[in-house]
């Protein structure tokens, strides 16, 4: 009984860190530009996908990770200056679908060069479980837990105590107000884009030994992603991690005690209870609208 | 300027008229006819998107829900109860709209990103109910839906009519049948555009906040509009489901729910006409990238991704634009 439940709580906790993730790089986008960017799971996917294919090719498994990381950052560039830059007037909607058409076409070009199979990469260390009261934690788990802490970490300290992550934050409460600061709002929302895509990718890597990877796991985890980041209410750093966390967690519950073939729908439908209590989700901020 | 728009509107609906009816005149093939239904039939359900989206300024990234809960209902009472298919079709068609208003009313209240979260929420769970409620649906293998049919009339792509004495053949049929659906569609939203309803959506789209001060019941008139646009999208994918005479849960997925906006953003959101010519150039877009394979995704997505960059307000009203500039450079005004 308690090993089962234990089971789909470690289950649910990995599965939810990995899903913080993905909020937060949603998070950080958002409170910068106010752009839903619906490509974050491409991140994820080019970096799983080229740190596998860069260790077939003989690449050391470091060296991989860190090229495939540089590899979306300077995606995640070059997405906010050819796609969203050219666009800053268009509408929330207009926005949306340059975004859906940058992960296609993201996700054509993965398909190109890596082709459309799965992919297996291998645990980071021992393939060897750990028994906890009768419950089987993979090693994997671990690391992606240990990396989504550390990630968080790095992130609360570059928003607090460094200069760059002020400017951000300032980005993104008034932009002219920071413009007039001193602040170049235009390469702050580079630096945002390009977070958000070393966040992303990362993510794509640790997880990439549980669930492996191809061209298309993008789409799902993104749409993951932006679901946590709305129960945890969109802009909060906080909100992300609660979100994505409390998503894993009651996802993998509904398929242990419901039924597997549900429990996407369960996600789907804890977002709407969320949203029917707290239209902002958890943690958003009050805004007030001006006419 | 009022009764300039609405002839503008007329002018729109006569010219669709010309083109739903010389189309036959250029094209033969049922291949040709097969693709030119289909686009009537889901430009239908673009052109009630767009009184959501265009007029009200509401996002729905779930439709696909309401046309596949359409599909499916009609192919279920078709096929396995013996209705008719024009019961069947009223009958979806009221039970979605009682659907979306019970699920309108909360998530309406919700702004921008929320509401785009919640109708895109939705989408999915229909999606993932006809998926795997296999005994109803058939599951992702689908299922067969019979022939429409009007009080004992049938109409089939493999039929053969005879319409004020000619012969034609059941693909012709079909798609005048879907041509006449989509100009009704588009007489029927240009209606409710023009009257009381239309100007309330408009003043939400303009200020939320504006509209209710002036005494506009934006919550009502919201969920008003997404029903109405629910229904569109019902009745389109009950025809399509008998058009097809198959279907699979991809027709409510999220996929084709993107596909459905993205057709409305493109063409030019809150132009009627615009969002048809979005739904003609998306459908028609994969068949001429067939030919290049593995491309067509990368293709795809780059023509998508320049158009929306380019030209932000939609394809018709930036060629408007671009049309009215140069008549005014022309006749040396100065605007």
């Amino acid at each position: 009984m308690f090993s089962e439940f234990l089971q789909y709580l470690f289950t649910g906790i990995t599965i939810g860190a990995t899903y913080a993730l993905i909020a937060l790089g949603f998070t950080l986008i958002y409170n910068a530009s106010h752009v839903i960017n619906f490509a974050q799971g491409e991140f994820l996917m080019i970096g799983g996908m080229a740190t596998v294919s860069l260790t077939a090719m003989g690449v050391p498994m470091l060296l991989a990770i860190v090229l495939a990381v540089v590899l979306a950052g300077v995606l995640g560039v070059a997405l906010q200056r050819l796609a969203i830059a050219p666009a800053k007037n268009a509408d929330v909607v207009t926005l949306i679908i340059i975004t859906i058409g940058a992960s296609i076409f993201i996700r054509g070009l993965a398909q190109l060069v890596w082709g459309k199979e799965y992919h297996v990469m291998p645990n980071f260390s021992s393939e060897e479980p750990i028994q906890i009261f009768g419950a089987v934690l993979n090693t994997q788990s671990l690391w992606v837990l240990g990396v989504g802490a550390v990630l968080v970490a790095v992130l609360v300290y570059f928003f607090t105590r460094t200069l760059t992550g002020k400017a951000i934050l300032a980005t993104s409460m008034n932009k002219d107000a920071a413009r007039l600061v001193g602040i170049r709002t235009q390469v702050v929302l580079m630096l945002a884009f390009m977070v958000s895509a070393l966040l992303g990718s990362i993510a794509g890597i640790v997880v990439a030994p549980i669930t492996f990877t191809s061209y298309d796991i993008g789409i799902i985890l993104g749409l993951k992603g932006f679901v946590a980041a709305a129960i945890g209410g969109l802009g909060s750093g906080m909100g992300a991690v609660v979100g994505g966390l409390a998503l894993g967690v009651v996802e993998a519950m509904a398929a242990g005690y419901l039924s597997s073939d549900y429990k996407d729908a369960v996600a789907f439908s804890m977002i709407l209870v969320v949203l029917f209590f707290m239209p902002r989700g958890l943690f958003g901020a009050k805004i007030v609208e001006r006419v | 300027m009022i009764a300039r728009l609405s002839q503008f509107r007329l002018k729109g609906l006569v010219f669709l008229a010309i083109v739903v009816f010389a189309l036959p005149l250029f094209i033969s093939n049922p291949f040709h006819y097969g693709l030119a239904t289909q686009i009537a039939l889901i430009a239908g359900a673009v052109v009630g998107l767009n009184l959501l989206v265009g007029f009200a300024g509401q996002i729905s990234l779930g439709h696909a829900g309401f046309f596949g809960l359409g599909a499916y209902f009609s192919a279920i009472m078709t096929s396995n109860y013996g209705w008719s298919a024009i019961p069947a079709l009223f009958v979806g068609a009221v039970g979605v709209a009682i659907i979306a208003w019970v699920v309108g009313r909360p998530i309406l209240r919700l702004k921008g990103h929320y509401l785009s979260m919640a109708t895109l929420a939705v989408g999915f769970i229909i999606a993932i109910i006809l998926n795997n409620e296999r005994e109803l649906t058939g599951g992702p293998d689908g299922m067969p839906v019979p022939s429409f049919d009007v009080f004992g009339w049938e109409l089939s792509v493999f039929g053969q009519y005879s319409l004020f004495g000619m012969e034609i053949s059941g693909d012709l049929a079909w798609y005048l049948f879907a041509g006449m659906v989509l100009l009704v569609a588009v007489w029927l939203a240009q209606n409710l555009i023009d009257s009381p309803i239309g100007r309330a959506l408009r003043s939400v789209h303009g200020s939320e906040v504006a509209a209710s001060v002036v005494g506009v019941n934006t919550a009502k008139y919201k969920s008003l509009v997404f029903v109405i646009s629910a229904v569109y999208a019902s009745v389109m994918g009950a025809l399509y489901g008998h058009f097809h005479g198959f279907i699979t849960p991809s027709v409510a997925s999220f996929d084709f729910s993107i596909l459905l906006i993205t057709m409305v953003v493109l063409g030019g959101m809150g132009s009627t006409i615009g969002v048809i010519i979005g739904a003609v150039v998306l459908e028609l877009l994969p068949q001429l990238l067939a030919d290049f394979q593995e491309m067509e995704m990368v293709l795809f997505g780059l023509i998508l991704m320049l158009t929306m960059i380019f030209m932000p307000k939609g394809l018709l009203p930036t060629a408007a634009n671009l049309l009215a500039k140069r008549r005014s450079k022309s006749a040396g005004g100065d605007a």
